[in-house]
């Protein structure tokens, strides 16, 4: 009766249909020998666009995931341990002076990848971003002119429909989100007063899950799991958006289907995937690749998929590929309040405040944005002990608390740095794959920036009538190993996502981002996404691609 | 060793197992929770260490729900977190060696075998080891502080977390699908929500 996620459901021309419980939708179906114009690996916030927008523009599309195909209505616990199967919890060697935690901390897998459980904060970047080495003196510009990401962003929240203020605060004047705001939870009100004794805007955070009925999405409730996958359907996820959408237009997606290695022939194309599906490799023929598995399994992908034409590994001419990884920076204030809080309630990031991303008065470079928050139990009690070490009664005495807690997080930009990279190690998992390596350190720019915020914050939580606060470090996200650059020898794509070294190669995840801005990375990647979609169209039309 | 006090006398977590706030697979994941399976992964010397670490990190003089099972369990299934620190060994053997390690200190500098220390004297160990003040030689090139929090902490406090008992001891809403929430602002409850007893609320005091 309940799935595992260890089952294979999409086949037999029929794939879950994501709003009902048991029920199908009609998929088409492609044979392995038939070369599809375009095969694409991974369906998160990158792949799932770029699938769909392909097929909607007619071309036939096969899109791979290693994750399974999930109905959230019937397969969604409220329970953080049952839900830990949405995360990519394979082996990953982490090393270097700030080793990254992966798994749920950054990595889903499941048709629709990590906005299956993200937290659906919704921030597009500071225009001057895109062009933060050029205007802001640090970084790299992207290979991308801001107002067609504007435009992009605009396209996007409209699909999610974006629920948000009627004013945003910063950046360029906007039009409203499409959805009218949620409540403001007891979490965000204490964000609210500290902002407003501090004298900095604050702003209802803009989220991904809808204020009014959609379709068939019924709106919010306030359940509070969204970090653990949305049993309702309010969340506008790319499982129940894009992917529907693929799927109608003609896109076969393969679930639980693994790709080890992209093939690619004497003249240096890609020819097609080898996967791992239902015990056995197989392989799909296609005219066109395009990679989105995220900023660790698309440099591993790359890298294993070394061949006579591409002899360091695809797309590796200029040895880019897994280099300038990059985090958000993630410190935390957290405090004691006299208030019953019980952030539980609603989604954990209700409110924001971006007043350091758009002020440069700043001592470093970059900028963060901070959220109210709202962890659930073991979520909170870990983070207390991995940073605190505090344990014993001493650990349920605070827990104790947990209702009248309130915290605020940033969100960091972190430097890209050649050495903060993913590569391939000796070991291999059970496929025969070789693990990746990755190695992640702070650089001092980054340690100034969350220096800078934690004090902030901390008087900003004071002045909200927070006590007994205490401080946490960490890291979420990950952008950047497959940077987008000018030439060959700035990057591992173009700025339409295509390789420079092979032609019917493209990248269409964060992995492409140069600069990780001060937001949460997920509309941006998918903003870019429609616009490497669009770009891919238009080449292909021309038959340049 | 006292318990803090009880924040949420009349509160159950469970009651609400009948109720909106609980969906069908919620009720299947919790019911497997409550029942716990046989022991496959650890021998019986490692297993004594597990238990009496457990008692430490979590003590429950108040109740006593099985923690270290679960980790058995999890172990027997190889479940591993997706982060292998460069330097940790795998999952399997990390906790095989953490232990070892553990109990190899507890004997150096007391004599005796770590479940049979007093809980305080079981908690400076800990300390000490967070500290990476260690002795034995099971060491070697273990990082005393990164085992100590990553591994074996991290992991005793979220089965301790993932029982519903530990949701009501805190005042958690739990389970909540379909049914949310509607009052969401501060000091505002919806009626099946825990309720605070009016003597901690006053104090907010741990
Ligand atoms: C807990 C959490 C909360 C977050 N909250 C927010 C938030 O509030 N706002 C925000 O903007 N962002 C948030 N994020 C980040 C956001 O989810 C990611 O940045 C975004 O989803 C990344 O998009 P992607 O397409 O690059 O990769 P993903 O969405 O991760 O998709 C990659 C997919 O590729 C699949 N895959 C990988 N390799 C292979 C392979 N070889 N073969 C087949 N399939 C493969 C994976 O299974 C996965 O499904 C959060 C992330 C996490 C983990
Ligand atoms: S709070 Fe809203 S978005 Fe989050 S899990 Fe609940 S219904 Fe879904």
């Amino acid at each position: 009766m309940i799935s595992q996620g260890s089952e294979i459901r999409a086949k037999d021309g029929r794939a879950p249909d994501v709003f009902s419980r048991d029920g199908w939708v009609a998929m088409r179906q492609y044979r392995e020998a038939e070369e599809v114009d375009v095969a694409v690996i991974g369906t998160g916030a990158g792949g799932g666009v770029v699938a769909a927008k392909l097929a909607e523009a007619g071309l036939s599309v096969v899109a791979f995931d290693a994750g399974a195909f999930y109905r959230p209505l019937a397969d969604f616990a409220s329970d953080e341990r049952e839900q830990d199967k949405l995360y990519w919890t394979d082996d990953r060697i982490s090393g270097g002076d700030d080793a990254i935690e992966m798994g749920s901390n950054n990595s889903g897998r499941a048709i629709g990848g990590s906005t299956v459980h993200f937290q659906m904060v919704a921030l597009r970047f500071r225009p001057e971003w895109f062009q933060a080495r050029s205007r802001l003196g640090y970084g790299r510009d992207w290979p991308v002119d801001w107002r067609e990401m504007w435009r992009c962003y605009d396209e996007v929240e409209d699909a999610l429909k974006i629920a948000g203020p009627v004013t945003y605060p910063w950046g360029p004047k906007r039009g409203r989100y499409p959805y009218r705001q949620h409540e403001l939870n007891a979490s965000a009100q204490v964000l609210a007063r500290g902002a407003e004794a501090m004298g900095v805007d604050w702003s209802p955070c803009p989220i991904s899950t809808v204020s009014a009925p959609r379709g068939k999405s019924p709106p919010c409730v306030y359940r509070g799991f969204c970090k653990i996958g949305c049993s309702t359907n309010a969340k506008q996820s790319i499982l129940n958006t894009y992917i529907p959408r693929a799927l109608a237009a003609g896109a076969e997606v393969r679930d639980l289907a693994m790709v080890g290695r992209i093939e690619t022939g004497s003249d240096g194309r890609a020819t097609g995937v080898h996967y791992h599906r239902d015990g056995e490799w197989r392989f799909q023929k296609a005219r066109r690749v395009v990679v989105a598995g995220y900023s660790i399994e698309t440099p591993r992908l790359l890298l294993n998929s070394s061949s006579p034409s591409h002899p360091q590994g695809l797309a590796n001419a200029e040895g880019l590929v897994g280099t300038e990884l990059m985090v958000h920076s993630n410190h935390a204030v957290w405090g004691v309040m006299e208030d019953e809080i019980r952030w539980y309630k609603g989604p954990p990031s209700m409110a924001v405040c971006e007043h350091w991303n758009y002020d440069d008065d700043k001592d470093f470079h970059g900028g963060y944005a901070f959220m109210s928050q709202g962890p659930l139990p073991t979520d909170f009690a870990t983070s207390m002990v991995k940073n605190l070490g505090v344990f014993g009664m001493e650990l349920r005495r605070r827990m104790a608390l947990y209702n009248h807690m309130a915290g605020l997080k940033i969100v960091g930009e972190v430097m890209p740095t050649p050495a903060n990279r993913v590569e391939l190690s000796e070991e291999t998992d059970a496929l025969g794959l070789p693990l990746p390596r990755i190695t992640f350190r702070f650089g001092e720019n980054d340690r100034k920036l969350s220096d800078h915020a934690l004090r902030f914050m901390r008087t900003m939580h004071e002045a909200a009538g927070a006590r007994d606060i205490f401080e946490t470090a960490g890291s979420a996200h990950l952008m950047g190993g497959c940077r987008m650059g000018f030439s060959a020898a700035d990057g591992v794509v173009d700025g339409a996502g295509r390789a420079f070294s092979c032609p019917n190669l493209w990248i269409a995840d964060g992995s492409v981002m140069p600069t990780g801005g001060g937001v949460n990375p997920s509309i941006t990647i998918m903003a870019n996404a429609t616009r490497i979609a669009g770009h891919m169209i238009g080449a292909i039309a021309r038959g340049e691609g | 060793m006292t318990s803090p006090p009880r924040r949420y006398p009349d509160y159950d977590v469970l009651d609400k197992r009948d109720s909106p706030s609980w969906d069908d697979i919620t009720r299947h994941v919790v019911a497997g929770r409550l029942n716990p399976p046989e022991r496959q992964f650890f021998d019986d010397a490692l297993w004594d260490v597990l238990i009496a670490l457990c008692d430490t990190i979590m003590p429950q003089p108040d109740r006593d729900r099985p923690i270290a099972i679960w980790i058995d369990a999890a172990l027997a299934q190889n479940r591993t977190t997706g982060t292998r620190y460069d330097n940790l060994p795998p999952m399997r053997e990390a906790w095989k060696r953490g232990l070892a390690a553990l109990e190899a200190e507890a004997r150096l500098c007391h004599g005796r075998p770590f479940h049979d220390l007093a809980q305080d004297a079981r908690e400076a160990l800990l300390k000490a080891i967070d500290r990476e003040e260690v002795a034995a030689p099971e060491w070697n090139d273990l990082p005393p502080r990164r085992m100590f929090r990553e591994v074996l902490a991290n992991e005793i406090v979220r089965v301790y977390y993932s029982h519903p008992d530990a949701w009501s001891e805190i005042g958690f809403g739990g389970p909540a699908s379909p049914r949310g929430y509607v009052r969401l602002g501060p000091n505002r409850r919806d009626p099946w929500e825990a309720e605070e007893s009016a003597a901690t609320r006053r104090s907010a005091e741990p």
